[in-house]
């Protein structure tokens, strides 16, 4: 776990430091601007459907469900960040209560 | 670029603006390190990630994967790819900054979603420095006390599932991925992903789903023509950002 911490932690810094000493025409091309502006939409919603539908190996269905349910209702509203996070956590935590 | 220098009101309506991004984005490092305590990286290693990554998403996207079942190096190469991101606003941000050396290798290390927001549209370089720094310094202070906070609560509190701590990591990615949900092609490439990151979960080790649903933003970016709606957050997309 370590090692993983340490490679991606240092990793990432070197990410931001490439980023801010390339000359600026890499952006020019079209598709590499295209790819890098999508990549993070791809991983977070990935991330989202695995976090909330996935326990290990298997789909399912659960309290976390209605946490992200409560989280979309709140960004729809555009309710803060931490209020959307803990509210999604009190109403799945409610919701294993009944 | 003009060079007017700042008035005194401007600077303080930059530094105010930065700090209450800093104090908002800050807090939700409790939440991370909560979450990260509960997907089973010690109370270490979650400061570590905090201090050295520094990236919230990516942050997130190590312990999701890691609580998920994964594989720790899947999880790190995961957070890295999230990481380009901020390559892409070291792009943008580089020329904007006009830093070298030592001041540099500094600014990279606070160069993040809120930093690059908080400072992209400003109109002189003194303007964009002081926002990004501000923002930048205020987060990184804010977000690693609350890391640290949060790790040492949430490892006192026992089963994290009781607090529904688990879904506050779907809700966390959910808003992370909001303001980038305004265009066709972003919500076609978000969907498919999700799609095909679930339909992998009962076939592939767990942390690969993720990884793969990274190869629609290939395809699709390959494949897609047209002009490009920017990603780059305005102030507009960060917690606490109303100016």
């Amino acid at each position: 776990m370590w090692t993983a911490v340490l490679v991606a932690g240092v990793g990432c810094y070197l990410l931001k430091l490439t980023g801010l000493s390339l000359p600026e025409r890499v952006l020019s091309h079209a598709t590499v601007e295209r790819v890098a502006d999508l990549i993070p939409v791809a991983l977070l919603a990935a991330l989202v459907a695995v976090q909330v539908g996935s326990s290990g190996t298997a789909l399912t269905l659960d309290a976390r469900a209605l946490g992200l349910g409560f989280a979309l209702v709140g960004l729809l509203l555009r309710l803060p960040f931490l209020v959307v996070v803990v509210g999604a956590a009190v109403v799945a935590a409610l919701g294993r209560l009944v | 670029m003009t060079e007017a220098a700042l008035t005194p009101s401007e600077r303080s309506a930059i530094i105010r603006d930065s700090l209450a991004v800093g104090v908002a984005t800050g807090a939700y490092g409790i939440g991370f390190g909560a979450v990260s305590v509960a997907s089973g990286l010690s109370v270490a290693q979650t400061c570590v990630l905090s201090l050295v990554m520094f990236t919230g998403a990516s942050q997130f996207a190590l312990a999701g994967v890691v609580a998920a079942g994964g594989a720790p190096l899947s999880g790190a190469a995961t957070a890295l790819l999230l990481g380009t991101r901020n390559t892409l606003y070291g792009l943008r941000m580089g020329p904007l900054l006009r830093w070298r050396g030592w001041r540099r290798a500094a600014a990279a290390h606070v160069l993040i979603d809120e930093s690059t927001a908080m400072s992209v549209t400003r109109q002189t370089t003194e303007a964009v420095r002081l926002g990004f720094v501000t923002t930048g310094v205020s987060v990184f202070v804010l977000w690693n006390l609350a890391t640290a906070a949060g790790a040492l609560a949430g490892g006192a509190v026992g089963d994290p599932r009781a607090y529904g701590l688990d879904a506050a990591v779907g809700a966390a990615f959910l808003a992370l991925l909001w303001p980038r949900l305004k265009d066709h092609r972003n919500i076609l490439v978000a969907g498919l992903a999700a799609a095909l990151a679930l339909s992998l979960v009962p076939v592939a080790a767990p942390g690969v789903p993720v990884l793969a649903a990274g190869g629609v933003a290939l395809v699709v970016g390959v494949l897609a023509k047209g002009p490009d709606p920017t990603e780059i957050p305005g102030p507009d997309d960060v917690a606490g950002g109303h100016h």
